[in-house]
């Protein structure tokens, strides 16, 4: 059935995502706010506002209760859960699905499937996926742990089997290494999610980081092409372009095949992103893990293919069938990405969050900045550092990445600082440049102090 | 003995122990001494100790386990 009042179960720059499309589609919306949040941009676009709980996420935005009551109280058909929170959470989405709502996403049993690393490898093997060597599922203990290690080959990566985002991961150089690692790392999973089940793979050097977009109907699934996102720091995306230049046109069409493979199997809905490792050495690569929600890198993927992924996730939400076959989706130009975040590159990065004294936002051709900041905006300190993201598309890579610089060049953010120093640095370094760089490279660089001579440089911008 | 009201260093969530599953860092009625961790401030997910600049015997809080806590907010109470 169509959808026609959402509410959005997330907060800060993709709230405001989703009430974009959603009203391009002729849906209201409702905007779930937590005591912190009254005032964030998303709460002023939205249609209606409903007040969820504290500051805590734990008690707001994590609260899968309170946001089905939310929902249920405001008249709303369905939810979109973002990114982060609960998006990824199969007790929530059959929550609201109980409730009778719609839940803007994968059905709550392929969440669960494709979330246990152990499980979606599982999945990849059946579908002629290559994955990353690895354990055989979850190991238990020091023991198992040296045993699975044995057979994958050092060094090797030691992840929470209910981990995400990066969090939680230490690599092991040898069996000494790892047999320290392993309880601590388990303590630290039970502790962030309450299960601390651990799953080993290799780890591969230099290693870039490829992705799939997919957009599925439950039964047809399709690919929006890759995008890569090497560009790292402490696991987390910074930088992000689509599509990846390190791919050959046959590897990229091996890759994008392998996820569509995968997407189908698991009879998967709405849209998601298969993570790949890609050695340029061998030219091989393996999946990691999907994510079953919206990314916030997905805006590359939407100016390379010119397909909005939001509204295609609310249509097929809201039952509709895929609109497109394979060969309507076509790529042009390239897209790069980069995450503007309340952090102070100076002082390694620490997280800075202010009032937005001022702003102003880079325009022209081919240039789309997404972000929950307005001027007098006061950004909190309870969520994440994203403040918006600045997405630019021109011809070529080298073009976009002439475009980046640019429009860098007219974003100021003033009253607090932001990552923007460390894009412009970027923007210029020749590796960036020249595409020559792996997921390791961004921290290897910065050791070498390049924002400290970029420094003045962007003082006298007067920013 | 003189009271002295210990405030917030910088905004954010205001935690009381390490984690959920371990004891707070200090009870009402306990020794502060220099140095002493009181309780940890997440700021965007990065966490900042909140670390005792003068000894004493902690009063009083103000705040409660995972309470929003502004800049200069009142932490808690130190009777030395």
């Amino acid at each position: 059935m169509a959808i026609s009042k959402i509410l959005v179960a997330n907060r800060g720059e993709i709230a405001v995502r989703i009430i974009r499309a959603a009203r391009e589609l002729g849906i209201s919306t409702v905007q779930a706010v937590s005591a912190a949040d009254e005032t964030m941009l998303a709460a002023r676009l939205a249609d209606a506002v409903a007040k969820i709980g504290p500051a805590h996420a734990s008690k707001s935005y994590l609260n899968a209760d309170a946001l089905v009551a939310a929902a249920l109280e405001t008249g709303c058909d369905a939810v979109h859960p973002g990114y982060g929170f609960l998006s990824e959470n199969a007790g929530f989405a059959e929550k609201v699905e109980a409730a009778g709502l719609t839940f803007i996403g994968p059905r709550p049993e392929t969440i669960r499937k494709m979330g246990d690393k152990a499980e979606a490898r599982r999945e990849a093997a059946l579908a002629g996926v290559p994955t990353v060597p690895g354990s055989e599922g979850v190991v238990a203990g020091v023991e198992a742990a040296l045993e699975a290690a044995a057979g994958v080959g050092y060094p090797v990566m030691i992840k929470a089997a209910a981990g995400g985002g990066g969090r939680g991961i230490r690599i092991a150089a040898d069996a000494s290494e790892l047999r320290s690692l392993v309880p601590q790392a388990s303590a630290e999973a039970k502790a962030a999610f309450g299960d601390g089940g651990l799953y080993l793979e290799r780890f591969v050097s230099r290693a870039r980081h490829v992705e799939v977009q997919i957009l599925g109907d439950g039964e047809r699934a399709i690919h929006l092409f890759e995008r890569e996102c090497s560009l790292q720091r402490r696991r987390q995306k910074v930088w992000e372009e689509a599509p990846a230049a390190c791919l050959s046109p046959d590897q990229r069409a091996a890759l994008c095949a392998s996820a569509v493979r995968l997407a189908e199997r698991v009879n998967y809905r709405g849209a998601g992103t298969l993570e790949y490792l890609f050695d340029p050495a061998t030219g091989e690569f393996f999946f990691i893990e999907m994510n079953t929600r919206i990314q916030v890198e997905h805006p590359v993927t939407e100016m390379v293919t010119g397909i909005d992924l939001m509204r295609a996730m609310i249509r097929i939400a809201g039952g509709e069938k895929l609109g497109l076959a394979q060969e309507d989706v076509a790529l042009f130009g390239h897209a790069v990405e980069v995450r503007i975040n309340a952090e102070d590159p100076a002082s390694d990065f620490r997280p800075h969050p202010g009032t937005v004294e001022k702003l102003a936002v880079p325009g022209g051709m081919g240039v789309r900045f997404d972000t929950m900041l307005y001027p007098g905006y006061q950004v909190p300190p309870f969520y994440d550092s994203l403040l918006g993201k600045l997405i630019v598309h021109a011809e070529s890579r080298e073009a976009a990445i002439a475009r980046l610089s640019r429009a860098l060049g007219e974003l100021e953010v003033g009253g607090l600082p932001t990552t923007a120093p460390l894009h412009r640095a970027l923007a210029c370094a020749g590796e960036v440049l020249r595409g020559d760089f792996h997921t390791g490279w961004l921290e290897e660089w910065l050791k070498g102090r390049p924002l400290a001579a970029a420094q003045p440089a962007t003082q006298s911008e007067g920013r | 003995m003189t009271k002295t009201t210990i405030e917030a260093p910088l905004p954010g969530t205001f935690y009381r122990a390490p984690s959920p599953e371990e004891p707070v860092f200090k009870n009402e009625g306990d020794q502060v001494a220099i140095g002493d961790t009181v309780g940890l401030i997440e700021v965007m997910k990065s966490f900042t100790p909140v670390v005792a600049e003068a000894a004493g015997t902690l009063v009083a809080f103000h705040v409660d386990n995972e309470d929003a806590v502004m800049a200069g907010q009142p932490l808690y109470d130190l009777e030395a």
